[in-house]
């Protein structure tokens, strides 16, 4: 039993079925993502069955179930962004990092999301690495951006 | 000296009418809005889009040049003032000077700025404006006042008013710019019902999209007797396109709280919820600052201001579906259910969160209220249209020269939108639509821009208000790839409870799909199969549009059958010249090899992943029609611009 889970259970004295997403949400915030364990373990403390407890989880865009590379990338795939070229932007991101959106590379450095809006509309087309914001990114500019994170490692 | 929190209490919140204020007091309160300040501050349009744009840089390079000039200044970030084209903006108020207003100072711009500035002079570039207001300080000589600029000037704003002005997390800031009065006034003077009645006198309507009458929908609430009930901030801003709830949130968070209290008294609720997007970290961030402000202030808790009046209001965060923007969805979400609606009646107005009389309202609704009591109904229904009151907050974004958020009063043209604030279509092309209300919304064309804008306008052009994105496309966008995104998200965002939407948008998409890929064989019934489909679009949106459970499903098919309404030419060109004229549809290129540019370098035949292109080694290349799956890598690969595409 993981004993970061317990810290964060240990937050919710009281629990009711309410508190699942926001339990879920910091689980996924401290540990990247929801894995099989931390869900059992959810559910033994709700006292509620695991498989509802994920097919609750399934149903919302934000849970994740794989863990994330160390740099996020979420592309916005809003109607702004698309008429101004994200899909162009997707395609080159995932032939740069050679993975589709939903996974993680190889070497666990990055993962890829597509998200319905970031809502930064005015400076589209967006994408967000780990929370930093790029605005305007072309299919050219994309190249320099992830350059850059990679760089970054290799300084590290 | 400051004016602190007892200050406050004392000489301005404990009384209810401005006029009563003393000099001194209002004074003040100047200070408080940094209108008349000892020494210099620096403001930084610090929203969410102004981070993406570097404001990050450009505060830091600022406290960076302050230091090394030894300059005592405050420097502040501020919310959107709704010109997110030109960010990031940055303002100077220098003390006895007027403020005045940057446009597009990324970090290398700052230094320049400041030297100039702090000597006294001005920069060649690139100055915005001057703020009209603040009457005793000195104006900079020959600079435009901001509010005569071609963007703000055809504005009113009311939600906004604050926006990209004032510190969103100082509630002593908020209340020196009449923050909080109009709350302890309703609670002072007005009873549950008679706030109810004001309300629905005024005309506000939902500004989430379905324009219900707010204040009726409060009196529902009202009249059902309840040992508990509750209030909701529907801040999930799933509609792709629309990003004012954000905005307003991270501008001015005390508005919302403020207008969240005033209606939470009038239906009679004591604890509320904000259900905001996950995906909002800033404005979650601020949200919660206000809240523990207002809680510090005694204007959430227990007994609020010894009226006996308690107020408790809480953040859910939600976790990223677009259909629990719909109350009932919406509500499951909040208790940790899957975010499916379920069939009206009962209402939520009746039976709600956790089976309690539930108020939903948007983030706009509630922002609208402190200053409707304040001005008064008569002043708020004044405005706008017969059916429509007051103004409406819209996001402009897509082919336009100044993208950003707006707000105008309810009855002005779309046209004046677009090309008076907006300054229309940058790149000299060609205006074709303007999609408003997002997915569930539809397009509006050049014949029918001069409408005026209120809710039931829009639904007669086959629009709506939605919550009020507008994406303005120009002649290079596609409509049927534009139909096709939306059903895309659509079919992927279906929570899939009823067969309608579930099935139906996916058979709608793949229609759509269909007749945006390459014909693959001439031989079978495959041409008839594209044909038809058009035809079946239409059957299928209706049934859809009939038969579906929730307010999603109804309106899904709406993108669909008003770019069939309006650019029914073009699905028929897709159809059968197979043909995209805007060039969207990447699958209906054609591609050819030009013979005399080509070298016969064989790059693209190597690079070909279907084997489509032959040729000899410094022999012209030709593609193989019949092979090709327009994927344009010869196209990247040539280097003597050989391969053609039409």
């Amino acid at each position: 039993m993981s004993i970061a889970i317990q810290e964060i259970l240990a937050k919710y004295p009281n629990a009711k079925p309410d508190s699942l997403i926001p339990i879920l949400q910091h689980v996924q915030e401290q540990m990247g993502f929801l894995s099989e364990d931390s869900v059992v373990e959810v559910g033994k403390y709700l006292n509620m069955p695991t498989s509802k407890i994920f097919g609750v989880a399934t149903f919302y865009n934000q849970f994740r179930f794989n863990a994330p590379g160390k740099y996020h990338v979420m592309v916005c795939r809003g109607t702004a962004c698309h008429v101004l070229g994200s899909a162009t932007v997707l395609d080159e991101i995932e032939k740069n990092l050679r993975i589709k959106a939903g996974q993680t590379s190889k070497d666990k450095l990055f993962s890829l999301e597509v998200v319905a809006c970031i809502g930064a509309c005015g400076l589209a087309p967006v994408i967000s690495i780990n929370g930093e914001f790029h605005a305007k990114v072309t299919s050219e500019s994309i190249k320099t951006i992830v350059e850059e994170y990679r760089n970054r490692e290799v300084q590290q | 000296m400051m004016a602190d929190k007892s200050y406050l209490i004392e000489h301005v919140l404990n009384h209810s009418e401005k006029e009563q204020l003393n000099p001194e007091v209002l004074k003040q309160l100047r200070v408080l809005r940094l209108e008349e300040n000892d020494k210099p501050v620096i403001f930084v349009g610090a929203g969410t889009c102004g981070l993406g744009a570097g404001a990050g840089l450009t505060m830091k390079n600022a406290k960076t040049w302050l230091d090394e000039h030894q300059i005592d200044a405050d420097v502040i970030p501020v919310g959107c003032i709704g010109l997110c084209s030109s960010e990031p903006l940055l303002d100077i108020k220098l003390p006895g000077k007027k403020r005045i207003s940057f446009e597009k100072v990324s970090g290398d711009r700052v230094n320049g700025i400041l030297d100039h500035v702090f000597a006294g002079t001005l920069p060649e570039q690139p100055v915005l404006g001057q703020f009209k207001n603040q009457e005793s300080q000195q104006e900079w000589v020959g600079v435009p006042y901001l509010q005569d600029h071609s963007f703000f000037k055809p504005q009113l704003r009311i939600v906004l008013e604050n926006c990209g002005i004032s510190n969103p997390v100082s509630i002593e800031e908020y209340i020196a710019r009449d923050g909080y009065r109009a709350y302890l006034n309703t609670l002072k003077l007005f009873s549950r019902r008679e706030m109810c009645d004001f309300i629905e006198k005024s005309g506000l309507r939902g500004r989430g999209g379905g324009g219900f009458p707010t204040g009726k929908k409060w009196n529902m609430a009202l009249a059902n007797e309840a040992d508990q009930k509750y209030l909701i901030c529907n801040a999930d801003e799933g509609d792709p396109g629309a990003f004012m709830d954000r905005a307003v949130i991270e501008g001015d968070p005390h508005k919302l709280l403020e207008g969240m209290a005033i209606a939470a008294y009038a239906i009679g609720a004591t604890k509320a919820y904000v259900y905001i997007r996950a995906e909002y970290p800033l404005a979650i961030e601020r949200l919660v600052i206000a809240i523990e402000q207002a809680r510090n202030y005694g204007l959430i808790g227990k007994n609020i201001f010894g009226t006996g009046i308690d107020l408790e209001i809480v953040i859910k965060k939600g976790a990223g579906a677009f259909v629990c923007g719909e109350e009932t969805a919406l509500i499951h979400s909040i208790e940790g259910k899957r975010g499916m609606p379920r069939p009206r009646p009962p209402y939520p107005a009746v039976s709600g969160l956790f089976g309690k009389p539930t108020i939903i309202n948007n983030v706009e609704t509630f922002s609208n209220l402190p200053t409707i009591v304040n001005k008064g109904a008569d002043w708020f229904s004044n405005m706008g249209t017969a059916t429509s009151k007051g103004t409406k907050v819209f996001a402009l974004s897509g082919k336009i020269s100044l993208t950003g958020l707006v707000e105008i009063p309810m009855g002005t043209t779309i046209r004046d939108i677009i090309f008076k604030v907006a300054g229309g279509i940058p790149n000299g092309k060609k205006f074709k639509a303007v999609q408003m209300g997002g997915p569930s919304g539809g397009c509006v064309t050049e014949v029918n821009l001069d409408i005026q804008i209120d809710y039931e306008s829009l639904v007669k052009v086959g629009a709506m208000m939605g919550s009020g994105g507008m994406v303005v496309m120009d002649e290079d966008t596609c409509m049927v790839d534009i139909a096709k995104f939306f059903m895309d998200f659509i079919q992927r965002e279906s929570c899939g409870k009823c067969i309608p939407c579930r099935e139906g948008t996916r058979r709608m998409l793949e229609i759509l799909e269909s007749i945006t890929s390459k014909p693959k064989n001439r031989e079978t019934h495959e041409p008839l199969a594209r044909f038809k489909g058009v035809l079946q679009l239409e059957k299928l949106g209706k049934v859809i549009k009939d038969t579906s459970l929730c307010g999603l499903g109804q309106s899904a098919p709406n993108p669909v059958l008003s770019t069939l309404t309006w650019f029914r030419n073009e699905y028929e060109e897709h159809v059968f010249d197979k043909k995209c004229r805007a060039g969207v549809c990447q699958n209906l290129r054609v591609y050819t090899i030009d013979v005399e540019n080509c070298t016969g370098c064989t790059v693209c035949a190597k690079k070909c992943p279907t084997n489509a292109i032959i040729g000899g080694r410094k022999q012209p290349h030709f593609i193989i029609p019949d092979k090709c799956i327009s994927c344009g890598a010869c196209e990247e690969a040539c280097n003597f611009n050989a391969v053609k595409v039409s």
